[in-house]
């Protein structure tokens, strides 16, 4: 093995690792905080990549709106989501579970009665290919590991400095006292729900140009983001961050060894394994104290 | 004794079923009777999972994928050994063996029920995933070609001594009702036996039954476990009622519909779920003859109605508001006779005092 083929497998690994990230943050951030578990997380994704793929072929251009109309678009439905359906069920986690299953079909077919069930007008990436000697190596793929590692640095700022994110975390550990103390709880549900489903959207912008858009197309994305989830645990960012890293490397190693059916397998495997080793997930047992 | 008694509604359900099973044919096309068959066949999925959610409290997102395996394994075995009987055994113990394995992990694991609805889910998504790349002819099960995306033809019910004789569609209707009248009176049977109310007694309290010495996990694992039993029998159903079977059955708009199906026909009963499937798939079949209104979004929308309007389910609902009626008819029945009682004794009085 040259070490061109070792850099060009580290990339598609950590290409892996950053893509299940991405898709995961939005769910880890509504699940982490508000203990939601969002079933329309993938039509939040699919979502983003009809606002991206819209508003290109409308004229806008194409980095503005994969990186500002797409998350501001899909928040503020995130927001209005959590207005008319969420907020009745708080406490009721098997509720909202099937509610917002509920709301996942509803979008689905409402895209698909407005757009039609094919895929829309497509965008391609808008960067070429980076060549490490003889493989080569999509420079939008790395722009995304970029952004990805970008993304998650501005969550963590944001929940460790900021005065909002203070407010939040302390919302979400103890509700009476965050109220008591002069804090409109419900707003703060509103905003972090609505912020979860604006990274959703983002992600959802970022991935169109690669995977094309269709109304169903949120199935591709929610299995691997809720095992992600589910696996990191309760801590958003580093359980996040780590269960992906431990799945996503599983699935492109053995991806690499025998192709990629057998890696989906080995990271549902490696998923199911690691539950039954720590059932309150990674952070259940290691970075506890993390964010 | 005393269960058979507790069972007189069972019974009467279970004879509609059998004069629905002999009288349909008379009455219906060929055509009702083929949809008919895939509609018993979803019933008996609904079945399943009224007894895994309803009466085990195991939140099963992903029943289909029980379903899913039944019918590929009856599909795999019949194929290679040409016999539907031992096909059917086998696609029941596959479904019963990759329960097992999964229930092993999720309840001795302890994962809490949320998460198993989404971990039982995406075990249904990745299947899908998964048999859908199986396209190419290295996939292939002894002499079963896995087909990818579009499936595998399953080969028809036959007689287990005389494998020459295919069944007609009429005779598999019969089979398949035959089969959901059992199984519904096996279901509503095992909620009574002691082995149904520990389970039951999990549901509502698990601590407690634990407490009392009952190994929780091995219950569920084993409810899970009849459940997962249940669901791949109406798997093999359901790909004799369609002439084949498809990734399709794994996808997320199946669990989607199971789910809707025991949501509306109401948790803690057996037949809601089964009624609730056959509704539904009605439903279904007849918005989609038209194309206006999408099939996605009325379910979205009957499931979030029911969830935050109608959370008990239509069943249970019914029989609540018609038990609360006589209540209150008896009530009033009693009020009345308190009423003239005291009227004749004061009339008496007046009588005695006048004398």
């Amino acid at each position: 093995m040259d070490l061109n083929l070792v850099i060009a497998l580290g990339i598609q690994i950590i290409y892996g690792i950053a893509n299940l990230t991405l898709i995961s943050l939005g769910l880890a951030i509504i699940f982490g905080m508000m203990r939601v578990i969002n079933l329309a997380h993938g039509e939040f994704i699919m979502l983003g990549g009809y606002t991206v793929v819209i508003s290109t072929n409308a004229g806008v251009n194409i980095w503005i709106s994969m990186l500002i109309v797409a998350p501001v678009v899909v928040g503020v439905i995130g927001v209005l989501v959590e207005r008319l359906l969420i907020r009745w069920l708080y406490g009721r986690m098997i509720d909202t579970l099937l509610a917002t299953w509920g709301l996942s079909l509803l979008l689905i077919g409402l895209v698909t009665s407005i757009f039609g069930a094919s895929t829309a007008t497509t965008i391609s990436p808008p960067l070429g290919v980076v060549s490490i000697g003889d493989y080569t190596s999509s420079a939008y793929e790395l722009l995304l590991i970029g952004i990805t590692v970008a993304l998650c640095l501005i969550i963590f700022l944001t929940l460790k400095l900021t005065r909002l994110g203070l407010i939040a975390r302390g919302t979400m550990q103890n509700e009476e006292m965050a109220s008591a103390l002069g804090v409109s709880t419900p707003r703060i549900y509103m905003l972090t729900f609505g912020f979860g489903a604006a990274i959703s959207g983002f992600a959802g912008g970022l991935l169109a140009p690669v995977t094309g858009v269709l109304p169903t197309i949120g199935v591709a994305y929610i299995a691997k983001s809720f095992i992600t989830v589910i696996s990191g645990g309760a801590v958003i960012l580093a359980g996040t961050v780590s269960a992906s890293a431990v799945l996503g490397g599983v699935n492109g190693i053995v991806s690499f060894l025998t192709g990629p059916t057998i890696g989906e397998v080995a990271l549902l495997f490696a998923a199911i394994l690691l539950l039954r080793l720590m059932p309150r997930g990674i952070t259940g047992r290691f970075f506890r104290k993390g964010l | 004794m005393t269960i058979f008694r507790d069972m007189r509604a069972t019974f009467t359900i279970a004879v509609i079923g059998i004069l629905f099973m002999v009288l349909a044919p008379t009455v219906l096309e060929l055509f009702a009777i083929i949809n008919l068959t895939t509609a018993i066949a979803l019933a008996m999925l609904a079945l399943s999972l009224a007894l895994v959610w309803g009466y085990g409290g195991i939140l099963c997102f992903g029943q289909t994928a029980f379903f899913g395996v039944g019918a590929y394994a009856y599909t795999v075995a019949a194929i290679n050994s040409g016999d539907a009987a031992t096909a059917i055994l086998i696609a029941v113990v596959v479904a019963i063996i990759f329960a097992s394995v999964l229930g092993y992990f999720m309840f001795y694991g302890r994962v809490s029920d949320v998460y198993l609805a989404v971990i039982t889910l995406t075990v249904s998504l990745i299947l899908f995933s998964l048999i859908r790349r199986t396209s190419g002819p290295e996939y292939k099960i002894g002499d079963a070609l896995l087909g990818g995306f579009n499936g595998v033809t399953a080969p028809p019910l036959n007689l287990p001594w005389d494998r020459a004789y295919f069944l007609f569609p009429e005779h598999v209707f019969y089979v398949a009702m035959a089969f959901l009248i059992i199984a519904y009176v096996f279901t509503a049977w095992l909620v009574r036996t002691k082995f149904g109310r520990v389970v039951i007694s999990i549901k509502e309290n698990e601590l407690r039954a634990e407490l009392l010495g009952y190994d929780i996990r091995l219950y569920k694992l084993l409810i899970f476990m009849i459940g997962a039993a249940i669901a791949g029998l109406g798997g093999v159903l359901f790909c004799n009622g369609v002439g084949r079977v498809t990734p399709d059955v794994f996808n997320l708009y199946n669990s989607a519909l199971t789910i809707i199906w025991v949501i509306v026909g109401g948790r803690g009963t057996l037949i809601g779920p089964v009624l609730g499937a056959f509704g539904i798939f009605y439903l279904t079949s007849a918005l989609g003859t038209q194309s206006t209104i999408n099939n996605n979004l009325i379910l979205g929308i009957i499931l979030i109605i029911f969830v935050l309007a109608i959370p008990k389910g239509l069943v249970p609902t019914v029989r609540d508001w018609m038990i609360e009626r006589k209540d209150r008819r008896i009530q009033r029945v009693r009020e009345r006779r308190i009423r003239t009682r005291r009227t004749r004794s004061s009339t008496q009085n007046a009588e005695g005092a006048g004398e």
